[in-house]
């Protein structure tokens, strides 16, 4: 007994060495989105390129990426060939032009190419501020019934999209077809 | 005339620095801007994670303080304001974590410890304090039966070497 409570020091030594060990290796600025699972917000905003409203049931019927971008939004540049590219390959993505000028919007979409199935205007960041978004570029994921079911914040690049977000995409068509 | 300019650039790019951060709220009354100051500095920017929003050039942080002035002027309380942007950016931005089960060891570990602490320290004194007044060398009556014996037969092992 007297020997166990000796050994009482290491193990506790030993506790707070592995919490601390696993410590490293967190990502302190990895915030996970409150919105997990829960529905896109209500919103009835312009459309980018036309007259149109979209509304949050707009999004429903397929599994999507929603893509918070902005002119002003230097990162933004760097994806949007990437989401060209996967829009080429039949991914569904949505656009949200957050606190952004539409004249520079519509400029960007027809110069580098518009990869959005729905361009939405938020021009006031009401939607982006009931989506949670603090940056762009940010990018959802959601299913074909609207819920939120991923985030990511920062550039997709291929091998983002590779190694994080298709398997996860994929898994939501396959949850769709069923 | 070159470090004139020099110290011209410096004292105009300081000013855009220091008036960054300051946004014009014409507030009802004091209390209101009492509040606007309290929740400011308890809620934290999302985007440049450890300062508050009363203290962030974040353009986030900017439109964060302008939602909690509307809020305010819609006579929110201040506990809704508070749900309103944990529903938005999670549990992250509250600088004042909520009391629940998740947080229990984080609001009362330290103050636990330290009571632990304190029971161990009386416990050890007080151990030391009863062996003190129960005979002085330690010993358990049985062992020092044993001691005695021992001692007794110390001359037997003399004769032996």
């Amino acid at each position: 007994m007297k020997r166990l409570i000796l050994l009482l020091p290491l193990a506790i030594f030993l506790a707070v060495a592995l919490f601390l060990y696993r410590g490293l290796f967190l990502d302190p600025s990895e915030l996970p989105s409150a919105l997990i699972d829960k529905p896109v917000p209500a919103f009835s905003l312009p459309a980018v390129l036309d007259d149109g409203v979209i509304t949050q049931d707009d999004l429903k019927g397929k599994p999507a990426l929603v893509n918070v971008w902005a002119t002003w939004c230097v990162s933004c540049r760097v994806e949007h060939p990437v989401l060209n590219k996967l829009a080429e390959r039949g991914v569904v993505i949505h656009g949200i032009n957050y606190k952004d000028d539409n004249a520079d919007a519509q400029k960007w979409l027809q110069e580098f190419h518009n990869p959005y199935q729905l361009n939405i205007n938020d021009e006031q960041g009401s939607l982006g501020l009931n989506l949670g978004v603090y940056g762009a570029p940010e990018t959802f994921l959601i299913d074909k019934d609207g819920i939120i079911r991923h985030k990511f914040v920062g550039v997709i690049d291929e091998r983002v999209w590779r190694e994080q977000l298709a398997p996860l995409y994929q898994g939501l068509v396959d949850e769709a077809e069923q | 005339m070159k470090r004139w300019l020099a110290v011209a650039i410096l004292g105009l790019s300081l000013i855009g620095v220091t008036q960054a951060a300051i946004d014009t709220y014409e507030f009802a009354d004091e209390a209101e801007r009492t509040r606007f100051r309290q929740l400011t500095q308890e809620l934290r920017c999302p985007k440049c994670q450890n300062q508050d929003i009363a203290d962030s050039n974040a353009p986030i942080a900017t439109d964060l303080r302008r939602e909690i002035f509307r809020m305010l002027g819609e006579g929110q309380s201040n506990e809704q304001i508070v749900e309103f942007m944990v529903d938005r950016y999670g549990e992250f931005v509250r600088y004042k974590p909520a009391l629940n089960a998740r947080t229990l060891l984080l609001w009362y570990g330290p103050a636990g410890l330290l009571v632990g602490g304190f029971v161990l320290l009386g416990v050890i004194v007080l151990r030391h304090r009863s062996k003190k007044t129960s005979g002085g060398s330690g010993l358990s009556t049985d062992e020092q039966q044993r001691l005695d014996a021992l001692l007794k037969q110390a001359p037997l092992d003399k004769k032996e070497q």
